[in-house]
């Protein structure tokens, strides 16, 4: 699959490698599409989180010893040291593997990145509030007790708040490190079903936690081994008939 | 003989265990012992007047106001310079230091400072604030030396209470578009502040207690009145025991109970009240 102009996310020629020399990427050469899914896919190592912590800058906060390439969103080179690496996050949400709810209430947790961006009006924040809450299909459960600590909530409630809370900043894309690695099959349904109805409007990256997932939920799926993309193709193409040898032995489970 | 072999065993285990217990036991009896001998010696000095009265006749008579307000000034003093320095300086090494020589060096001067004997803190003291920087015998030098003196308790204690913060915290935090010092303020200082409060309230409680810092740089042994100003000298609880222990021929020995009371309460209570911070904060934590 060749990178087309039109595409939200262009990777060219990526290389990272940490200083404590674990896991890198070479080289990677990608586009990735608006209003879809993209999965990134492989065995633990390959480089899948590292990649999506590049893409919202995250890796900054980690020592690198080596980096080169680009990244363009929307065009714009957002590995140059001039990128506004503020409005770049809320652009780019970001949803962990574990759920993190912060220490507060669950109204807080959603309500915390926009009046870091200065947003004070009350009533704008409650919108925010029950809009991103019903958008990550966790409103009807906890619309009663939105002062309730966050940490009070089930893991997979937990999760749900957390996508929302990145909801809330109206990103345009949002990245998700194997966002159901604690979840229970109900939970993870519900995520699934939440992005399935969020790519209509939003551009998603999925590292998921299993290859079923990867199979369920990928509009386009990227096999990564050992910091190299292997393979790049549409999704069903991916799972039916792979056309590497390496991305075949994995989803038929030979390796990894 | 195998039975005989296995109750033998099970006796030395009660042995083993009695004696522990008694040792643990026995930590507690100094403090204990201490509060209660000196209740029971200097409670009957405890009035009113003791405690709002200035001292006459010599000091063998009234009471030991001057001494309570200025150990209150000190501490007060105390707090003003080593709190903000102290977590300041905490976040620096916690949030901001990389591992390089500077903070290594950083490190190595704070744990040494610890080290340092009250006595040396008074004699720099002396020679820094008193006289190099001309404050005199006042509050202002004694309480700069008292902040020395309590910074590596305030900086290390914060600085625990700051690591403490979940990591996920601060990655979570940026990733929702905060900056480091958002993520620091909103984040991780409000959820540390129990710990340093407790630290910061543990240093005080020292400062309080200290006489040799104060011996050269602020304490005074007579005042007529209280302090005006921060460069006028003091009396303070701990040199006035001192002084009317030790120099004062004739001193009735309840005074000298009844003030060393005094000051055993007040640094207990600061003591209790860092006690209950830390069991709330622990009750309300949310990780």
């Amino acid at each position: 699959m060749v990178v087309i102009m039109t595409d939200k996310i262009i990777i060219e020629n990526l290389s990272l490698q940490y200083s404590d020399g674990a896991e890198s990427l070479r080289g990677i050469s990608m586009g990735i599409p608006q209003n879809a899914v993209t999965v990134l896919f492989g065995p633990a190592g390959g480089g899948k989180s590292t990649l999506l912590r590049c893409l919202n800058r995250l890796n900054d906060l980690t020592d690198i010893k080596t980096s080169s390439g680009r990244i363009l969103i929307d065009g714009e080179n957002i590995l140059d040291p001039k990128t506004d690496v503020i409005a770049l996050r809320r652009k780019v949400g970001m949803v962990f593997a574990r759920p993190v709810p912060l220490p507060m209430s669950i109204r807080e947790n959603i309500t915390y990145g926009l009046e870091l961006a200065g947003e004070k009006n009350r009533i704008k924040l409650d919108e925010a509030v029950e809009r991103s809450l019903k958008l990550a299909a966790i409103w009807d459960e906890v619309k009663d007790r939105l002062n309730d600590p966050a940490v009070a909530l089930s893991g997979g409630q937990q999760q749900r708040v957390c996508l929302a809370r990145v909801l809330a900043l109206q990103p345009e894309i949002i990245l998700l490190d194997e966002p159901t690695s604690g979840l229970d099959p109900i939970s993870t349904g519900k995520v699934e079903a939440a992005l399935q109805e969020l790519k209509k409007n939003y551009t998603i990256i999925l590292v998921p936690h299993s290859i079923q997932q990867a199979a369920r939920t990928a509009d386009h799926a990227a096999f990564f081994l050992q910091g190299e993309l292997i393979e790049y193709d549409e999704g069903k193409t991916m799972f039916t008939t792979p056309k590497q040898k390496k991305t075949e032995d994995y989803i038929m489970g030979r390796f990894g | 003989m195998m039975k005989l072999f296995a109750r033998n065993r099970h006796a030395v285990q009660r042995i083993g265990y009695t004696l522990i217990t008694l040792m643990a036991v026995a930590t507690v009896i100094p403090i204990v012992g201490t509060v209660i001998f000196i209740l029971f010696q200097g409670g009957s000095a405890i009035s009113w007047e003791f405690l709002t009265g200035f001292p006459y006749d010599g000091m063998r008579s009234g009471g030991i106001l001057p001494a309570i307000i200025g150990t209150l000034y000190l501490t007060i003093g105390t707090a003003i310079f080593s709190v903000p320095l102290g977590i300041a300086a905490a976040i620096y090494l916690s949030e901001y230091a990389k591992d390089t020589p500077l903070t290594r060096i950083i490190r190595l001067a704070i744990i040494n400072l610890a080290g340092i004997p009250s006595v040396v803190y008074g004699l720099f003291g002396l020679g820094l604030f008193v006289l190099f920087l001309q404050f005199g015998t006042s509050i202002l030098a004694a309480s700069l030396t008292l902040s020395i003196m309590t910074l590596p308790v305030i900086i290390s204690t914060a600085e625990e209470a700051l690591r403490s913060v979940p990591q996920s915290f601060r990655t979570v935090s940026i990733s929702l578009g905060a900056t480091r010092w958002q993520t620091i303020r909103r984040i991780v200082l409000k959820e540390a502040l129990p710990g340093i409060l407790t630290g910061v309230i543990l240093g005080l409680e020292r400062a309080a207690g200290e006489t040799a810092p104060i011996l050269f740089t602020g304490a005074a042994f007579f005042l007529p009145q209280l302090p005006q100003t921060p460069f006028d000298a003091t009396m303070a609880l701990p040199y006035h025991l001192f002084v009317i222990s030790t120099q004062v021929p004739e001193m009735p020995i309840q005074i000298q109970y009844g003030t060393a009371l005094v000051l055993l309460v007040f640094v207990l209570t600061m003591n209790v009240i860092a006690t209950i911070i830390r069991s709330r904060a622990r009750a309300k934590r949310q990780w």
